[in-house]
Parts: C-alpha cells; structure tokens; sequence
C-alpha cells in the first residue's frame, strides 16, 4: 500500500501513533511536506467528515481522527514553516466577550486544523475589538465566533460592525455558530454564514475562501 | 427553609449511554471497544473531580413572581407563567459540580485530547442534570414529610433561559437564593460560573398544572422538547 494511503487509513482509524510513525516515514523518504500533508493527512481526514455527515460514524470517531491528524502535522509543520508552504486560508476564532462556553468552539477548530486552515484561537469571553485586531495583524481570511448565550449574541453584530468601520468587512468572511443562533440570525447581522457544527464550518468556510 | 446538600458523587455518575449520547452516538448504536473503555475512563475521572453540590429554598409566591418577570424580557406568554400561578410551594435552587471539571477538560484539549475532553464535558452536562433531578426530589420528600404536599402532587422544574423565561432572570434568582456560598457566581452576561451549573424554580402541585402542548412560539426554536418527557414523568408517578 502507498504510503500516504497508508498514513490516511491510520488516521481514519484514529491510530495517532501509527499516523505519527507513517507521517515521520514520509519525510524519512523525502516526500513533500504538502503532498504527505494534502495526500494523507487532509485527505482522511476529509474521508472522516464524510463518514461523519453520513452517520457512519460519531464524534468521539472523529476526535480520534483529529488527534492522529495533530500528531502528523506536529511533525510536518517545522518543515512547512521553513519551506514557506501557506494553509489552504487563515481563520480567526473565539468565544465571544461576555460568554466562556469553548467546546464547540474548539471542536470547529479541531476540524478546521484537519481541513488545512491554520486557525488562530482566541479563546473565550473575547472583546469585539480583539476579533478586529488580530484578524487585521494576521491578514486572516476568516473571523469565526461562538456564542452560546442570547445575550452575548450581540457581540457578534458588534464585531461586523466595526468590520465595516475599520474598512475590512469586503476582505474578509465572517461566520457565527452557537446553539441560540441560527441562519437567519446570521442574516440579520450581516455575517457570511452560519455553521451548526465543525464539519459544517469546514465546508462553509471552504466555500466562502473559494477552496475545493 | 433553606438547605444545602451535599451530594455523593456515586449517586451523580452518568452511565456510559448517557455520556456518549451527549456526543451524539444514537441509542442503540454500539460504539466500538475503544470509544466505550474512553468512555468508562472519563467518568472515572468525573468521579475524582467533581464535587456536586446543591441549595434549595422555599420562596413565597409574591417573591417568586419577582424572580419570574426579573428585567421584564420574558416572552409574552409562557407555560411556566401559567403553572407557578396554580403552585401549591415553590422553591429556588441552584446545583454545581465544581470549577476542577472545566479546569480539567480544558487542560485535557490543550494536550490535544479531544475524545476525552469532550466526553468529560458530557459526563459533567449529565450529571449536572442528575444533581438537579436530586435537588427536585428532595424538595418533594421534604414537602411530604412537612404534610406540605398532597396525595396527587408532582414536582417540576423550571430554568431561566429555557421555555420563554429569560435568562435575564438570574439576576433576580440569584439575589434572592445567593448561591455563591455552594461556589456558583452570575456573570454580567448571565452566565454562570462553575459552567457546569444550573438554576431555576422547583414547583409543586396538582399534577393537572403541568400538563401544556408545545405550541408556544418559542418551541419552534427547541431541539430537544424535553418538556414532553418531563410531562410525562410528572403525569406517570
């Protein structure tokens, strides 16, 4: 069997040694860092989510999936930073001001990770401004955010709206999930989507960046 | 009457089933061997951590039509509006399982394990549940014991947040019961902190107050109408 097939198979099962074991391999045999990363790791992974949409499998099967896909990446992300390989798109995430719930939240991070995007996560009860600020520092492609309080959801039109005050609204998508929310709230504050779990924001959010 | 009880964590523990449906596993569905030994290892883990506590106290009816209305953001028309009204007793409690729970499945996600972290947060959303399930029945025990309760009475609890009573409403409870001596603080934005905490009225009375149909606006919004199975219980004891 292929290596990266291989390294893909591991990684469905959820065998993160075995994935770290393969992945280290795979550079041994001076493979490219993306490819091993495109063709193994996000490739199952994506198999995952497919798996997972079609309840073939749960999440406690995905967030074994995702752990082996974190022990791959460790190994390849020295390689890729010094060889300049970009993420298929940069996202900013956190639990709004206000609201500490970070399951979720998390768990959209976990996914987006194994979807490619380098994520950077602010964590809980983040002010509206540190969205703005950090999305602008680290030209982020993306701003997702959390809420899972009615009133914290307000946060979230805050955020779009200084997105619009500080001219950066056009140049970037923002995406909203949380158990009060929903599509038309998402609507209604001028965010780009609304994502009702992790796989879904995947491919919300790869739709929005214009990723296959 | 005002009582804090302290809770065995034995009596708390969540089974697997439980644990696994709060991750989505349908019932029925067999898990593989792995997922159930993680399973098992998690709720080990929530009995070596969590201390659930609770707090109970009577409230009179005028008191407790303060608490209901809090800020004045409730929705128009509600089921509890219309039950607390034909309450024989009612009761404000408040149950936690500790603040060691979240620091725990933070730090088990910040070392990247995701499947027991999530399944910690499963074991600890249920057995909130369950702490407050005690807090309910010890309410109706007492009540019976202080000839409070009549024959065809059932107990109900209600919580800020949930079936058109506002979460702002917290604000109101929390002044009147003072959780903060079991360790349960509001935020400003209502939230409470340990996470794993939940709050609300205990009501009861005739069993006939509790029967409603799940028609009122805000239902449209509900995922779980869980109400229709805490009827029933009511209806069936």
């Amino acid at each position: 069997m292929d290596i990266l097939q291989e390294l893909s198979e591991s990684l469905q099962k959820g065998d993160f040694k075995k994935a770290a074991d393969l992945t280290q391999k795979a550079i041994d045999e001076q493979l490219d860092p993306k490819v091993i990363l495109d063709d193994g790791l996000i490739a199952g992974m994506a198999i995952v989510g497919d798996k997972f949409k079609a309840h073939e499998i749960f999440l406690p099967d995905v967030l074994f999936a995702a752990k082996a896909m974190y022990a791959g990446m460790d190994l390849l992300k020295p390689l890729m930073i010094k060889e300049g390989i970009p993420t298929i798109g940069k996202i900013v995430i956190g639990t709004v001001y206000g609201d500490l719930h970070d399951i979720g939240k998390n768990l959209v991070g976990i996914m987006l990770k194994g979807a490619g995007f380098e994520v950077i996560d602010l964590g809980n009860n983040v002010p509206p401004e540190k969205f703005i600020e950090t999305a602008e520092k680290e030209k982020a492609d993306v701003i997702g955010m959390s809420a899972l309080l009615t009133t914290t959801m307000p946060v979230m039109k805050k955020v779009v709206e200084l997105a619009k005050e500080q001219g950066i609204y056009e140049k970037l998508k923002i995406v909203v999930g949380g158990a009060p929310l929903s599509v038309e709230y998402a609507e209604e504050i001028g965010a780009d989507a609304y994502c009702f779990d992790g796989i879904n924001a995947v491919e919300r959010i790869k739709h929005l960046v214009g990723v296959n | 009457m005002r009582k804090i009880l302290s809770i065995s964590t034995d009596d708390v523990t969540p089974s697997i089933d439980a644990v696994l449906k709060g991750l989505g596993v349908p019932e029925g569905n067999t898990p593989d061997k792995r997922i159930i030994q993680l399973a098992q290892k998690s709720i080990s883990l929530y009995k070596d951590i969590a201390a659930p506590t609770a707090v109970i106290m009577d409230i009179s009816m005028i008191d407790f039509e303060k608490v209901y209305h809090g800020d004045g953001d409730n929705e128009i028309e509600t089921p509890l509006e219309n039950i607390y009204k034909l309450a024989d007793n009612l009761s404000l409690f408040a149950v936690t399982v500790s603040e060691n729970v979240n620091k725990e499945i933070s730090r088990l996600f910040k070392q990247d394990e995701f499947a027991i972290g999530s399944m910690l947060d499963s074991a600890a959303s249920e057995s909130a549940e369950m702490t407050a399930q005690i807090a309910e029945s010890f309410y109706s025990d007492y009540l019976k014991e202080t000839d409070r309760q009549n024959p065809d009475s059932g107990v109900m609890r209600f919580s800020p947040g949930y079936c058109g009573w506002h979460i702002t409403a917290q604000k109101k409870l929390f002044e009147f019961l003072n959780p903060d001596d079991i360790g349960i603080e509001l935020g400003e934005s209502f939230l409470m902190r340990p996470l794993k905490s939940i709050s609300g009225v205990i009501i009861a009375g005739p069993k006939k107050i509790f029967e409603f149909e799940d028609v009122f606006p805000f239902c449209g919004d509900c995922e779980t109408h869980s109400c229709r199975n805490r009827i029933k219980a009511v209806l069936d004891k």
